[in-house]
């Protein structure tokens, strides 16, 4: 299933916030969104995963979800929103419950989950129990449970320490890697966007615009460290990424 | 930093962390009981306590046993303690239901609220005549007293609680597809429940309160009954006697909500 923006604008009051964009979110592809801060990447996601609706434009879905697909559009959060008073187990039931998944077909889906995210011993913990890391995997494998067409992940590894992140980021490349699915993944991290990223969208300051899409058709698995291709899409990244901030603090600057 | 004289005389970086996390430690709270009582004993005996300004704590103990033994007690404890488990069990569980209703829904909290901010400074004890008009002298009015008592702080603390559930687990329930009512019984609710219980603790003091007040009119048994009759007649061991009962009542029922806070939010810990 593919997922088209179809000329978005977005303003909250008088204050716009997205201006005409138009892209594919291709399946089985992570798209990465870039862009200074307030640039409206948090709202184009909670456009695109219809939790609010744009000014104006539309979103569509192109084809049909696969099977089994229980939540097509699917969030994974930056600040993880376990339930404090569920187990991980009980936080990854919650969202099959209503799918009227109970008992040993739960249970199967839940064990395949936390075996793909390596929590596999930590079923019974509670959240508070947990690291930053694992809180973030647990919603991963939350995400993972309801089979999800396109996963939208709203800066997933920002609130980790950056050895966590490098680890979360490896096994990411190995999910995907395993069983491709389809992203669309909004962080600030260039070497994030760069690492994970199949395609980047680089947007302007405040009034979102696209600046520009970057393809990278380095396979997931064999981005290295240090590889001279991706130091310098991530260089051309900052470049641009330094122009808009400089240009949004002088704005702020003028008032 | 600058360098005088004690340069090298290593100074152990001072403890300024700890404390803001009262732990449970029993044996204290038993400890100032204990302590006042004794001295309300020992003044007593020694006549430097004057037994017109307080009774023995020892006669009030006395007079405790008399009433077990005549079995007057239970004549007295039994009628309270039914008014109060209904009057309380009406007005916190309706409490709750418009609570949760005013913080889930606009019309139901435009509505509600100023109601429910009209109606909280009113000393419900001065209704009680119009409630024995409305529900009669018998024990109807008693719990409606109670009930009324029990509303409002429950629905303040209720409405309250649902504010401060995290919206972003709402927001993760909603993008998953969770159905209206699962979100409010999975993550509104048991997100409340620390502050609906909290409230709860408020709540089930005010009933005690209410009910000495209603049973201080036109009841034959009941605690209030009993230390209206020994009040009128100045008999202080039968006035404190009924009194701790009330005070005793209250460590109950705080002992059981933080039971139950143990067992239903022992995620928090
Ligand atoms: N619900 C809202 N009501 C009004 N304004 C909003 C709302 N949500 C976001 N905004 C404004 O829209 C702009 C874009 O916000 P958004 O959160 O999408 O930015 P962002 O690109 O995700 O920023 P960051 O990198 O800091 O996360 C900001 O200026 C913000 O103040
Ligand atoms: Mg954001």
């Amino acid at each position: 299933m593919d997922i088209r923006l179809d000329a978005i604008s977005h303003s909250y009051g008088d204050t716009e916030v997205l201006r005409d964009i138009s892209l594919d979110i291709p399946n089985g592809k992570i798209v990465c969104f870039v862009g200074p801060s307030g640039c409206g990447k948090s709202t184009l996601l909670r456009l695109i995963g219809g939790l609010e609706r744009a000014s104006k434009g539309r979103i569509l879905q192109l084809g049909s979800p696969p099977e089994g697909c229980l939540n097509p559009l699917t969030y994974v959060f930056q600040d993880f929103a376990l339930l404090p008073w569920r187990s991980v187990h009980g936080n990854i039931s919650l969202v099959l419950e209503d799918r009227n998944i109970k008992g040993a077909q739960a249970d199967a889906i839940i064990a395949d989950v936390l075996a793909r995210t390596k929590l596999s011993d930590f079923s019974k913990a509670l959240p508070r129990q947990l690291s930053g890391g694992m809180k973030q995997r647990v919603a991963i494998a939350r995400a993972l449970a309801v089979k999800p067409a396109v996963m939208l992940m709203d800066e997933p590894l920002s609130a980790l320490d950056s050895q966590t992140r490098e680890l979360l980021m490896d096994d990411l490349v190995a999910l995907w890697t395993r069983q491709s699915f389809t992203a669309a993944y909004v962080t600030h991290n260039l070497a994030e966007a760069v690492r994970l990223g199949h395609r980047i969208v680089v947007l302007s300051r405040r009034p979102g615009e696209i600046r520009e899409i970057v393809e990278i058709d380095i396979p997931l698995r064999d981005r290295t460290h240090g590889d001279a291709k991706l130091e310098q899409t991530q260089k051309h990244l900052w470049d641009m990424m330094r122009d808009e901030a400089r240009a949004a603090d002088e704005e702020l600057l003028d008032v | 930093m600058s360098d005088t004289g004690a340069k090298n005389q290593p100074i152990e970086v001072r403890f300024r962390g700890g404390g803001f996390a009262p732990k449970a430690r029993r044996s204290v709270g038993l400890a100032v009981f204990i302590f006042l009582i004794g001295i309300a004993e020992i003044g007593t005996r020694q006549g430097w306590i004057s037994s017109l300004t307080l009774p023995k704590p020892s006669d009030v103990l006395a007079t405790f046993g008399e009433l077990w033994e005549s079995g007057l007690l239970f004549k007295h404890l039994i009628p309270s303690l039914s008014r109060l488990a209904v009057g309380a069990a009406i007005g916190a569980s309706i409490g709750i239901a418009v609570g949760i209703m005013i913080g889930l829904f606009s019309y139901v909290r435009a509505g509600m609220v100023p109601l429910v901010a009209a109606i909280f400074p009113i000393p419900k004890i001065a209704l009680l005549p119009l409630f024995v008009i409305w529900f009669g002298i018998d024990e109807a009015s008693k719990y409606a007293l109670i009930a009324f008592g029990t509303f409002t702080p429950t629905v303040v603390a209720t409405y309250g609680a649902v504010d401060n559930v995290d919206r972003s687990l709402i927001r993760m329930g909603q993008s998953f597809g969770l159905s209206w009512l699962s979100i409010v019984r999975k993550i509104v609710l048991p997100g409340a429940m620390p502050g609906i219980l909290s409230g709860l603790r408020i709540s089930l003091a005010i009933a005690i309160i209410l009910l000495v007040a209603a049973e201080m009119l036109g009841a034959e048994y009941g605690i209030g009954a009993y230390i209206l009759e020994a009040g009128s007649l100045y008999d202080l061991e039968r006035l404190f006697a009924g009194v701790v009962i009330l005070s005793l009542l209250g460590v109950i029922l705080s002992t059981l909500i933080g039971f139950i806070e143990g067992r239903l939010l022992s995620w928090r810990a």
